[in-house]
């Protein structure tokens, strides 16, 4: 346990980089998992090139494991384009994370990433992981 | 408060009866503080269980032969035990359903489809569980119905001041309300709104999912029409679950579930019902669930459930008080003397689930989430909640070391 809220996780709950809102983002999306309630939203901002990301907001309430994961992933995705994003494997991100998730934390630890994907989706058509499909409890608005 | 003839209850006495606590967690004796969720099994509704299968098991009201008729008579036994432990006039008025949610579904369907329309409300708190809102929610909908909810103060006791504004909007046609609210334990007057229902015209539908484990209930006196619970909650399985109706309104309704079982005679023209409970009861029913039911119920009454909720409330009175001690702790719900044994509460800013996980390292069970109340959790102005809840089994012990490990989780999170 005392793995799960190692350092760097807990360095990433008490100060999460990229938390806040991006008012006239160009994409954003809003998600909620059931199981708990936690809502996650995220706001992208591309660069002029319209493809790669120059600036990612998220807010919202969570877990530690669910927000440590996302402001981790805020970091990851800065400076990647659309496409690079849609293609980012969940491993990558939970390699980040690095600590051993049960099934029902995993659904924290990705709730991020899912909205982040369903933005880019809307906003600029980009495909949607199939393992969505897998996380039925995972509902996106 | 009658003075009960029974001695207190031994709750370290009584844990030798379920055999889960032989366990560890994480190397730590387990303490399940989740009771109200669902409630651990005694060796003695086990056996039960075992032994029919082993001894007696067959289809019921099915075969001529002796097996046929012996599960038949262990059924309708336990039938009997679960009716009387309600205080139900007959035991034809109880119906086995798969748990409460079914047994209210079945109101909400065979009920409110024939019964409401246009004009008519549908009153629920903002204390129900989901399964005793959603399915009025819509029904009242598909009926075109109209909708209110009965709301909460601070304390998350109703506010019946709101009675006579909702009477003013349509015909009141249904209640429906829980007698102890699984999110703050608070005991909820029953009594009361049965009486204003019933000078609405409308029926009363109680849920008792979290009353019936551990506090009396008296259909008759409650007034009430229909009541709902679960034996799982109570030391049964899983799998089963009761409703009580009053005669002439059962007889009077449609069926819910159509199939084998429930008819008296079926033509290629038509079909009519079989008598009550069996009415509503389509299918092969939860035979040795039942008959586990009837055996919780045997527990349980040899205990007494006075004894029960003592037990508990001095528990819940214990849990606030050494809670209370923590400094930055939120605390819901009522004083001890008006609820069950169920604490629910909020540490500072620490979500929930990071609390229940640390307290799960130290082999401490608590519930993290919403708890099916969405609409209170919005009441509350919170997503979520951690719940301790306690049963028979549950020792003093067990709070200090939830006290020790919220204590823990402030250190790691705070
Ligand atoms: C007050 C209340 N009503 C209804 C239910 C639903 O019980 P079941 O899932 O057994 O139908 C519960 C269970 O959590 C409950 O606490």
């Amino acid at each position: 346990m005392d793995d799960l809220y190692r350092e760097v996780i807990l360095d990433h709950y008490k100060n999460p980089r990229g938390h806040g809102v991006i008012e006239d983002a160009d994409a954003s999306a809003e998600g909620v998992n059931p199981l708990c309630g936690d809502e996650v939203s995220i706001y992208v901002q591309f660069a002029p090139d319209g493809e790669t990301v120059d600036e990612v907001k998220f807010s919202g309430r969570g877990c530690a494991i669910s927000q440590a994961s996302t402001s981790m992933l805020m970091e990851m995705v800065v400076g990647k384009t659309a496409q690079e994003i849609a293609e980012l494997p969940k491993e990558e991100l939970l390699e980040e994370v690095g600590i051993p998730l049960t099934p029902i934390r995993l659904k924290c630890a990705l709730l991020g990433l899912g909205v982040l994907k369903v933005a880019l989706h809307r906003a600029k058509g980009t495909p949607l992981p199939q393992e969505w499909a897998g996380l039925d409890e995972l509902e996106l608005k | 408060m009658v003075a009960t003839a029974r001695p207190a209850l031994e709750a370290q006495r009584l844990r030798a009866d379920f055999p889960i606590f032989d366990q560890k967690i994480h190397g730590k004796p387990l303490a399940y503080l989740d009771s109200a969720v669902t409630a651990q099994k005694p060796r003695q509704m086990l056996d039960a269980m075992h032994t029919f299968y082993e001894t007696s098991y067959a289809n019921v009201h099915r075969g001529v032969y002796t097996l046929s008729e012996r599960a038949t008579a262990e059924f309708e036994r336990a039938r009997g035990l679960v009716a009387a432990f309600v205080n139900a006039p007959s035991p034809r008025e109880l119906i086995f359903t798969r748990q409460a949610t079914e047994a209210l579904n079945l109101v909400a369907y065979a009920w409110g489809l024939n019964n409401l329309g246009p004009g008519d409300l549908v009153v629920v708190t903002e204390l129900e569980h989901h399964s005793n809102f959603v399915p009025w929610q819509y029904m009242a909908k598909r009926t075109g119905a109209g909708f209110r909810m009965i709301n909460v103060n601070a304390d998350g006791e109703l506010d019946l001041g709101d009675l006579d504004a909702i009477a003013a909007e349509g015909q009141v046609k249904v209640v429906a309300n829980n007698l102890v609210s699984n999110a703050l334990g608070t005991i909820n007057p029953v009594e009361k709104l049965a009486e204003w229902g019933h000078e609405q015209g409308a029926i009363v539908v109680v849920d008792a999912a979290q009353a019936a484990p551990h506090h009396p209930v008296d259909v008759q006196a409650l007034g009430c029409d229909f009541l709902a619970f679960s034996a799982h909650k109570m030391c049964g399985p899983s799998g089963v679950g009761a409703l009580w109706g009053r005669r002439e309104l059962l007889e009077a309704m449609e069926p819910f579930n159509l199939g084998g079982h429930m008819i008296s005679k079926v033509r290629y023209e038509e079909t009519t019902w079989g008598e009550l409970p069996h009415k509503f009861e389509a299918g092969t029913s939860p035979i040795a669930e039942a008959v586990g039911f009837g055996a919780a119920i045997e527990y349980l009454n040899e205990i007494g459930v006075e004894a029960i909720e003592q037990h508990e409330q001095k528990l819940a009175a214990y849990a606030l008080e050494r809670l209370g001690e923590i400094p930055g702790i939120k605390l819901y719900g009522p004083p001890p003397d008006r609820r069950a044994g169920i604490v629910s509460f909020n540490l500072g800013e620490i979500h929930p689930h990071d609390v229940a996980q640390i307290l799960d390292s130290e082999g401490i069970a608590i519930r993290a989430g919403h708890h099916c109340c969405q609409p209170l959790m919005t009441r509350l102005g919170v997503a979520a909640t951690n719940r301790a809840s306690f049963y028979l089994y549950t020792i003093p012990e067990e709070i200090d070391r939830l006290v020790d490990g919220l204590h823990k989780v402030q250190k790691i999170l705070g």
